[in-house]
C-alpha cells in the first residue's frame, strides 16, 4: 500500500484512516485499509459488491468497532466513540437504503438533525417558558432552509414514506446536512435513480459542496457519478485496496478493470 | 399522493378542547352533585380517569419511545404504595411522627439522585478502564481484575457512603420543617399539601426506579426489553407480598388498610389535565422528537446525533411517573391496596388500552380508557343477573373485532383539537440560496 499512499500528497487531512481493519469472526471484511480524504475535496469510495465500503462507512460512523486501525476526523481519533458523539463531531451519513424516519413529516425529519443545537431544556419544554419560544422558532426555520435548498420546502408537512423516491433521497441528505456536518458520507447517493435524476443529483451534490464548506465522500456505483464529480478515487477490492488517485488513473488501471470486469480468460488459463 | 399542506384553521384548536374538558368535567361533577350517577359509577369514572393517566405514561414507552413494556403495574404500585405511606403516617402516625415518612422519602430521592450524579462525576468507568491498562504490564491479567474491582467498588460504597450520609442528616431538619408546616396550615390547607406532596413523590419514585431499571435494560431489544420488564413487574408483586416484613404497616399479602379517601373527580380530572398538557408540550418540542425518532429508525437516529440510551431512559422514566402518579390516586381512591391489584394480569389493562386507542395517540388513550371502563363495567348492569362473568367473554370479542377491523387502534396515530401537532408557520422562501437544477427536478417530480 505504500506506493498508493505516496501519491497523496495533500496537507489538510480531514480524514486520514489507516491500517483499518474489520474482523466479523474469521472473516477480514476490511484489512489494513488505509486513505486520506483533503479538506473539501470530494472524494469517491469504489469497488464492487461486498467490497467492504459499506463496512469502512460504519466504522466511520461508529456503529462498527474497528479490530484495528485509527481513524482521525480534523486530527481526533474517532474509533471506540458512541456513534451521536461521532455526529456530534461533525460527521453526517445518509444511507445505501433510505432510513428516513418514515412516519413522521418531512421537516420533523430534519428538525431532528437539528435536535444538538436545540438549546432548550426539557422543562423549559413542558412549561414553554424560557428560551423554549425562541429557539424553537429558529430551529424551524433553519430546517426550513434545508428543505429550501432542496426544493422540499412544499412537502414540509408530509408524511416521509409518501414522498418519491428522488425526493426521499434528496430528503435524506436535507437531514444529513441539517446534523451540521464538516464530512459528509453519502453511501451510494445515485442508487435507483433514473439517468436525468442522476444529472441533477451530481450537480447538487457540488452544490452542497460549495455552499456548506464540506468535504464529501461517497461510494457509488455508478461510474457516471464517480467519474464525473469525485475529485480522488479510492477502489477496494476483497476488503481491500487495490487502486487510488485521480479519475483518470483509475479508468486506465488494470487492477480495476479485472476487479470489475473479470480477467481476460487467456490469463486465466 | 397528497400534496396539500395543512392550512391554517380558523379556530385555534385550543378552544374546542377546553370546551370539551370543562363539558365533560361539569357533566361528572353535576350528575355526581344530583345523585344521577350512584357512588359506584362515580367511583368509576375516576377509575378511568387514572387509568388513563397510566396509559399515556406507557403510550409514551411504547407507542412513542417504541419500547415494548410489561412491567408498568410496577411502577403504578411503586407510587400506590409510596403515596398511599405518607398520607397513612399523616394520620396514624405509624413512622412515629406525622410527616417522618415524607421526611425520609423526599430525603431518600434526593440522597439516591446525589449517589448517580457522584458515580457519574467520580468516572469509575475511565478509571477502572485506566488503571486496568496500566496495571496488566505490571501483573496478571486476572490478578489486575481483582485490583480494578476493589477500586470500583471503594468508589461505588463512597459515593453511597455520602448518600445515605446526606439522606440520614437531611431527614431529620426536614421532618421538623414538615411538621412545624402542617401545624401551622389550616387542617384542610395542609391535608392538600401532604397530598399534591404524596402523589409527586410516589411519581418522582416511580420514575427513579424506571432510570434506574432501565439503563441497563434499554440495552436490550424490544422483545427482550419486554419480557425483562415483565420480571420486574413480577418481582414487585413478590416483593409487595412480603412488603410487611420491611415496613410492617404494608401489610404484605393482607393488604394495606387505613389509607385516607382523599380522591376525588376534581383531583383526577386535574392531575389528567397538567400531565396531558405536560406530555403534549414534551413531544412537540425537540426532546419530544427525538424520543419518537427512536421508534422510528434508531440508527438513523444514532447517525443524526440523538443519544438514544439517555432518550430510551428518560421516555421510560417519564412514563414511570405517570404511572406512579395513577398509583398514588389509585390508593387514594379505595382506601385500600393489595398485592394482587399489581399483578401481572392487571398489568396488561394499560398494554390493551393504548393498543386499543392507538399507539402513538394521546387522544386515542384517553379515549379508550374512558370506553374500557365503561364496556367493563358497563356490561355488568347490562348482562342479566347469573351471566356477569360473560362480560370477560364478550370483552375479548371486541378486542379480537377491533383488532381485525382496525389493526392500528381506533385513533391510528391521529389526535383531535389542540393534541394535534402544530402546524409550523410557512416561511418567505430565500430565492438566491436555490440551485436552479434541484428546483427544475421537483417540477417534474412534485406534478
Amino acid at each position: 500500500m505504500s506506493a498508493a499512499t505516496a501519491k497523496q500528497e495533500y496537507t489538510n487531512r480531514t480524514l486520514d484512516i489507516r491500517d483499518l481493519t474489520m474482523m466479523f469472526g474469521g472473516l477480514r471484511a476490511v484489512s489494513d485499509f488505509d486513505m486520506a480524504v483533503p479538506e473539501n475535496g470530494l472524494y469517491g469510495l469504489i469497488g464492487p459488491n461486498g467490497a467492504g465500503k459499506t463496512t469502512v462507512f460504519n466504522m466511520i460512523t461508529g456503529i462498527y468497532r474497528p479490530t484495528e486501525g485509527t481513524i482521525l476526523f480534523e486530527g481526533n481519533d474517532l474509533v471506540g466513540r458512541e456513534p451521536y458523539l461521532i455526529t456530534r463531531t461533525g460527521v453526517a451519513r445518509t444511507f445505501q437504503n433510505i432510513r428516513l424516519f418514515q412516519n413522521l413529516t418531512v421537516l420533523d425529519n430534519v428538525r431532528i438533525a437539528y435536535h444538538t443545537y436545540a438549546g432548550y431544556s426539557m422543562i423549559e419544554a413542558i412549561t414553554r417558558l424560557g428560551r423554549f419560544g425562541a429557539r424553537d422558532r429558529v430551529m424551524t426555520e433553519q430546517a426550513q432552509d434545508f428543505l429550501a435548498v432542496f426544493n422540499l420546502q412544499d412537502r414540509q408537512g408530509e408524511i416521509a414514506k409518501n414522498l418519491p423516491y428522488g425526493e426521499q433521497r434528496r430528503l435524506e441528505i436535507a437531514r444529513a446536512l441539517a446534523a451540521q456536518p464538516r464530512l459528509l458520507l453519502l453511501d451510494e447517493p445515485a442508487a435507483g435513480m433514473n439517468p436525468k435524476e442522476v444529472g441533477t443529483l451530481m450537480e447538487l451534490i457540488h452544490f452542497i459542496r460549495d455552499r456548506f464548506k464540506l468535504t464529501i465522500l461517497l461510494i457509488e456505483h455508478q461510474m457516471r457519478v464517480v467519474m464525473g464529480i469525485c475529485e480522488w478515487i479510492t477502489v477496494m477490492d476483497f476488503g481491500q485496496v487495490i487502486a487510488r488517485g485521480t479519475p483518470r488513473d483509475i479508468q486506465s488501471n488494470t487492477r480495476v478493470i479485472e476487479a470489475y470486469l473479470g480477467k481476460r480468460m487467456g490469463k486465466e488459463l | 399522493m397528497q400534496t396539500t399542506m395543512p392550512r391554517k384553521r380558523l379556530i385555534p384548536t385550543w378552544i374546542p378542547t377546553l370546551l370539551v374538558a370543562i363539558a365533560v368535567y361539569l357533566l361528572v361533577a353535576y350528575a355526581k352533585q344530583t345523585d344521577r350517577i350512584s357512588v359506584y359509577w362515580h367511583q368509576v369514572i375516576q377509575l378511568a380517569g387514572l387509568t388513563a393517566i397510566t396509559g399515556l405514561g406507557l403510550n409514551l414507552i411504547y407507542g412513542f419511545n417504541g419500547q415494548f413494556s410489561l412491567g408498568h403495574v410496577g411502577f403504578y404500585a411503586i407510587g400506590a404504595y409510596g403515596s398511599a405511606l405518607i398520607t397513612k403516617d399523616l394520620l396514624t402516625k405509624w413512622s412515629g411522627t406525622n410527616v417522618g415518612a415524607l421526611a425520609w422519602m423526599i430525603a431518600g430521592q434526593i440522597g439516591l439522585v446525589l449517589v448517580l450524579m457522584l458515580i457519574g462525576r467520580l468516572r469509575v468507568g475511565q478509571i477502572r478502564k485506566g488503571l486496568a491498562a496500566r496495571l496488566e504490564t505490571l501483573i496478571k491479567p486476572h490478578e489486575a481484575w481483582v485490583f480494578t474491582t476493589l477500586v470500583t467498588l471503594i468508589l461505588v460504597a463512597f459515593a453511597l457512603a455520602l448518600g445515605v450520609g446526606f439522606v440520614w442528616l437531611a431527614q431529620k431538619p426536614l421532618a421538623a420543617g414538615l411538621g412545624s408546616l402542617i401545624t401551622k396550615l389550616p387542617e384542610v390547607a395542609a391535608q392538600n399539601v401532604i397530598f399534591v406532596l404524596a402523589l409527586l413523590n410516589g411519581g418522582t419514585l416511580a420514575a427513579l426506579v424506571a432510570y434506574l431499571i432501565g439503563l441497563p435494560l434499554l440495552r436490550l431489544g424490544s422483545d427482550y426489553f419486554g419480557i425483562a420488564t415483565l420480571g420486574f413487574a413480577i418481582m414487585m408483586y413478590t416483593g409487595l407480598q412480603n412488603s410487611d416484613l420491611i415496613i410492617p404497616t404494608m401489610k404484605g399479602a393482607r393488604g394495606m388498610v387505613g389509607i385516607p379517601r382523599w380522591t376525588t373527580w376534581g383531583w383526577v380530572f386535574g392531575v389528567l389535565v397538567v400531565l396531558v398538557i405536560a406530555m403534549r408540550n414534551m413531544l412537540y418540542s425537540s426532546h419530544g422528537r427525538a424520543i419518537v425518532s427512536v421508534r422510528e429508525d434508531e440508527i438513523a437516529a444514532k447517525m443524526m446525533g440523538i443519544d438514544v440510551a439517555q432518550s430510551k431512559a428518560l421516555a421510560f422514566a417519564i412514563g414511570g411517573f405517570f404511572a406512579g402518579v395513577a398509583g398514588g390516586l389509585y390508593a387514594h381512591l379505595y382506601g385500600f391496596l393489595h398485592p394482587s391489584s399489581f399483578s401481572m394480569v392487571k398489568g396488561f389493562d394499560p398494554l390493551i388500552i393504548i393498543v386499543f386507542g392507538g399507539l402513538g395517540s394521546m387522544t386515542g388513550t384517553i379515549v379508550a380508557s374512558a370506553l374500557f371502563a365503561l364496556i367493563i363495567e358497563g356490561l355488568r348492569v347490562l348482562l342479566p343477573q347469573g351471566f356477569e362473568d360473560w362480560r370477560f367473554v364478550i370483552y375479548p370479542v371486541l378486542l379480537l373485532l377491533i383488532m381485525l377491523l382496525r389493526p392500528q387502534g381506533l385513533l391510528g396515530t391521529n389526535e383531535w383539537g389542540w393534541l394535534r401537532p402544530p402546524i409550523p408557520p410557512m416561511k418567505g422562501v430565500p430565492v438566491s440560496s436555490k440551485p436552479s437544477t434541484a428546483r427544475a427536478e421537483s417540477g417534474e417530480g412534485g406534478a
